[in-house]
């Protein structure tokens, strides 16, 4: 394998001007992402019964003078523009309020759920990428065959099935049936695992919402790896590997699925914001304390605030991977000028 | 539209296309009749609750944990799910392109600013956004069909630009615009008509998105309380799973059959009316 | 007084020894009765260059792609015939052992430079790919290889340009960079497929002169693919003319382009836009008509419904592969005669 060389090359790209520019136009770009997100989370709280400062406080403890202070803070008495203007000011902050529910500010909720939802969703990510491309690679070898045929309708299927009714499937087999998998929480409460212990407990918890959140997206990326492979093998410089007389194995790995991984990358940039929604039901089915649960709760408690936080964090979320996955891309193409 | 036998019959040459209108078909022709055969509703209590489908005659599909006719439930449910399918779609479809022909048609500032909208809404998670939609703003059949409309229309919109922006140069658009016609004559007179297949295939895709957003809607108590939907009937089927797995199971299978056949109909169209990629 | 001609027989036409590669009797199709390739012959000697001619689709990449065991599975399970390098039957190996040949014994140059080359690998580690597949060779020696190659065809700074990626570099270069890949492992044939025509006219004649250039140093054999006559008569010794699947003439360039016998041979001699061999008219003559599709070829002579000396014997019989006493190959009922051809 000549790594090596590939990274010397790449890194001779990447140590320059031009990643200043990218990064900070992509910057910028998110920026004005965001602004519009904190502008739609504006527009729900007018949206929502009671004005800002009923939102803010929930359903509140608070004395009256309190939120007569808060009122004129936000400025209620002044025009919309205003208000709209403070509220982006402490949204820039990171101040998104105080849940009443949970006694705590909304964004100390958030941070104690993220990683449960972070650790779903990377999971997912993963594992949807890697069983996709290699379903949709040996699919592609056997196009025509009998195991095309085979992946093609599994990938059908997948791709129809939403996913908290697999989640529901997965729980009425390996759990109702046979009593395998636990089907609630992120570890057995009272059990005080530790160590090696603890994480098999957690691995347990994980998997069949790993799996469900999975399939969808399994599918997505098994058709698309078909596809590209299919045309990627019909290329020229995949003749060239061969009449090199490089094996087989290096010529469809090294080669063609080397190529065929571009759009792939593209795609996961794009669905990540799709699982992500996702996994509010997924956390939901399988009482995980996610973000998306916290929103599911905050519906129910009528959190607006909680409720609007989360999805404020959750778009940052998608904003940051895109930001990311944009950088793999331009690692991964070498044709991809960073400017 | 030019040849639109032969595009028939394309169609028609693919068995799954075939199949799956059949059975879209069979679900509306169950959504149309639920309220002949189920005058009373779907919600009024027949028979012992719990009990299997075929246990008792007459009940096919059993009843629910509060003795309801399971097969009432899927046929005011098929209502449910293809209102909501077919509105979103058409409320996306109509936005989707009219942002995506005014971004495409005009550019400029007016491109830039709607397409960095569309770039914040495909941000936000789309079902999470749903959710806090129907959240805030209380459920019911119409917030569902709005808040689904909401976060579909960028793809139509993304899409319809892109196509505006390959024709809009082409001669014809050159010479309409010589003889002095409308901007909006053009647009809809010349070269909307063109888009219209690649809509068409899309707008597959997003009947059966909507379908599936509405049935986890639902299934997380967000759907319309007054309103029986498959989604619900598996939200409220679970807490019963281990008694009764079937009350679950049947509306599941329901919705994965009808998105189903609706991907499988999205497939022959695609393959029928863009020849150009049929081997993908 | 013409004898049928098995033209890979220890060919005497160059004198060469043994021959270095041997094709008998290559028949391609892609179903019964839908031959692509229709019992094609030839040899190339140990350091001999041999140009393979005709217009696209009449069977010549095909056939390259055969000698490389890289035809698409459907048309290698209908090929017949025995593709014989230094004596050992190329068909009848297995995969892996083809692997062993392809890259190393046997090379190949692509048509465009762009596409044949992998975009997302640098040109170094494509090169490097080819000797670490075929010789036992560590990290640093392969990079000094590829660097020598590099050198070799005539690419600057060899160190610093391993590194580029090949949208870096323009169409000439990345031809360059094919032949290195190529030279890597100093094989015995190289098979150029049009390796100029995708090139701008004048980088066309850099390439083909460090081909000959390789050539002459390495002592190679060169079996060169393309429609250009004017490449011919630069580069080959012996040229292969193939029409509609078939070999119609082959023999010394020098002795065909003088006078061809075959009256396809001479209609392409004709069609070139300047004939820089001879000077004939001014008008360019085309050959009317097209080539019968595989499906619809005729009973008799492939070339009898464009052909001007067509005869009632050309539509019911096809012609053998015939030689005069020269080694000069055709296959036609009425050859053109001597000094007759440019008539």
């Amino acid at each position: 394998m000549t790594a090596g060389s590939v990274r010397i090359g790449g890194g001779s790209r990447f140590f320059n001007g031009a990643v200043l520019r990218f990064v900070a136009r992509r910057l910028l770009q998110a920026l004005i992402v965001m602004l519009m997100v904190m502008t739609a989370n504006f527009v729900l709280i007018k949206l929502a019964p009671g004005d800002i400062v009923d939102v803010l406080t929930g359903s509140s403890d608070m004395t009256a003078e309190q939120i007569a202070s808060l009122r004129q803070e936000y400025g209620l008495d002044q025009p919309v523009i205003v208000q709209f203007v403070k509220y982006f000011a402490r949204l820039a902050q990171f101040d998104l309020g105080y849940s009443n529910q949970f006694h705590d500010t909304v964004l100390n909720i958030i941070l104690g759920r993220l990683p449960t939802t972070l650790l779903l969703v990377a999971f997912s990510v993963i594992l949807s990428i890697v069983i996709g491309t290699v379903m949709g690679v040996a699919a592609a070898r056997s196009a025509g065959k009998l195991v095309d045929s085979a992946i093609s309708a599994l990938v059908l299927l997948f791709y129809a099935t939403p996913v908290f009714i697999v989640a529901i499937v997965m729980i009425l087999c390996f759990s109702v049936w046979l009593g395998w998998l636990p089907t609630s929480g992120l570890y057995s409460v009272g059990a005080g695992h530790t160590g090696f212990a603890y994480i098999k407990d957690v691995a347990a918890h994980l998997v069949m919402p790993v799996v469900a959140l999975c399939t969808f997206y399994t599918a997505i990326y098994s058709r698309l790896a078909r596809a590209t492979m299919l045309e990627t093998m019909h290329l020229d410089f995949v003749r060239t590997a061969r009449a090199k007389g490089l094996s087989e194995r290096r010529v469809i790995y090294g080669h063609a699925l080397r190529n065929a991984l571009l759009p792939i990358v593209t795609m996961a940039g794009l669905q990540v914001s799709s699982l992500i929604g996702g996994a509010v039901l997924i956390e939901t089915v399988f009482g995980l304390p996610g973000m998306g649960r916290t929103a599911f709760d905050a519906i129910f408690t009528r959190d607006t605030n909680l409720l609007l936080g989360v999805m404020f964090i959750a778009s940052l979320a998608v904003v940051v991977v895109s930001l990311v996955v944009d950088f793999l891309y331009a690692l991964l193409d070498p044709r991809v000028e960073l400017k | 539209m030019n040849g639109a036998v032969d595009k028939l019959k394309l169609f028609l040459r693919r068995p799954s296309g075939v199949l799956g209108i059949a059975i879209l078909v069979a679900v509306t022709a169950m959504a149309l009749t639920a309220g002949h055969f189920f005058p009373d509703g779907p919600t009024r209590m027949v028979a012992r609750p719990l009990l299997w489908p075929g246990q008792q005659a007459g009940l096919l599909l059993g009843t629910d944990r509060m003795g309801s006719d399971i097969l009432a439930g899927i046929m005011y449910g098929a209502r449910a799910s293809l209102l909501v399918g077919l509105s979103a779609a058409a409320v996306s479809i109509v936005v989707g392109t009219l942002v995506g022909a005014v971004s495409g048609y005009y550019r400029g500032w007016a491109d830039d600013v709607l397409m960095r909208i569309t770039d914040a809404v495909q941000t936000i998670p789309s079902f999470l956004a749903a959710v806090v939609i129907v959240g805030v703003v209380g459920a019911s059949l119409t917030s569902v069909i709005i808040s689904i409309s909401i976060v579909s229309w960028p793809m139509i919109a993304r899409l319809v630009r892109a196509e505006f922006l390959r024709l809009r140069n082409f001669d014809f658009v050159h010479a309409c615009r010589i003889i002095g016609m409308s901007d909006a004559r053009i647009i809809l007179t010349q070269i909307l008509p063109n888009c219209l297949s690649s809509i068409v295939v899309a707008s597959s895709v997003l009947v059966a998105t909507a379908i599936i957003v509405e049935a986890g809607l639902s299934f997380l108590g967000l759907g319309d309380p007054n309103v029986v939907s498959w989604g619900s009937m598996i939200g409220s089927g679970r807490t019963v799973l281990r008694a009764g797995w079937y009350i679950t199971v049947i509306p599941a299978a329901f919705v994965v059959v009808t998105v189903l056949s609706i991907n499988l109909i999205g497939d022959a169209l695609n393959d029928a009316l863009n020849p150009r990629l049929r081997e993908r | 007084m013409l004898s049928t001609l098995g033209c890979a027989s220890g060919d005497p036409v160059t004198g060469a020894p043994a021959p270095l590669l041997d094709v008998e009797d290559l028949s391609i199709s892609v179903r019964r009765g839908v031959p692509l390739v229709e019992g094609v012959s030839f040899s190339i000697g140990a350091g001999e260059a041999v140009a393979v001619v005709g217009e696209s689709g009449c069977g010549k990449s095909l056939t390259s792609l055969a000698i490389m065991g890289l035809l698409p599975g459907n048309l290698q399970r209908n090929a017949t015939g025995r593709i014989l390098l230094e004596g050992e039957d190329l068909s009848a190996k297995s995969p892996r052992e083809m692997q062993d040949v392809r890259g190393n014994r046997v090379a190949m140059i692509f048509q465009d430079p762009l596409t044949s080359l992998n975009p997302v690998m640098t040109i170094g580690a494509q090169i490097m790919e080819v000797l670490e597949a075929h010789r036992d060779i560590d990290r640093a020696a392969a990079t000094a290889r590829t660097i020598e190659l590099l050198d070799l065809v005539r690419i600057p700074d060899p160190q610093e340009r391993m590194h580029a990626y090949p949208h870096q570099l323009s169409g000439g270069m990345r031809q360059r960079v094919v032949i290195a890949m190529a030279m890597a492992c100093e094989p015995q044939l190289i098979i150029a497929d049009e390796p100029t025509t995708a090139l701008d006219v004048t980088i066309q004649a850099q390439i083909l002169n460090l081909l000959v250039e390789l050539r002459r140093k390495s002592n190679l054999s060169l079996m060169l693919i393309t429609h250009d006559l004017g490449v011919v008569c630069r580069v080959a010794e012996r040229m292969i003319v193939m029409y509609a699947g078939s070999v119609v003439e082959a023999g010394e360039v020098s002795a065909i382009l003088d006078g061809a016998r075959h009256p396809y041979t001479a209609g392409l001699m004709a069609a070139r836009p300047h004939g820089s061999f001879k000077r004939t008219g001014q008008r360019l003559v085309d050959i009317p008509g097209t080539v019968p599709p595989p499906t619809s070829r005729p009973k008799g002579c492939l070339f009898e419904p464009r052909c001007p000396r067509a005869q009632e014997k050309c539509r019911a019989v096809r012609p053998d592969l015939a030689a005069d006493g020269a080694g000069h190959a055709f296959r036609c009922h009425f050859p053109i005669g001597q000094g007759e051809a440019h008539a």
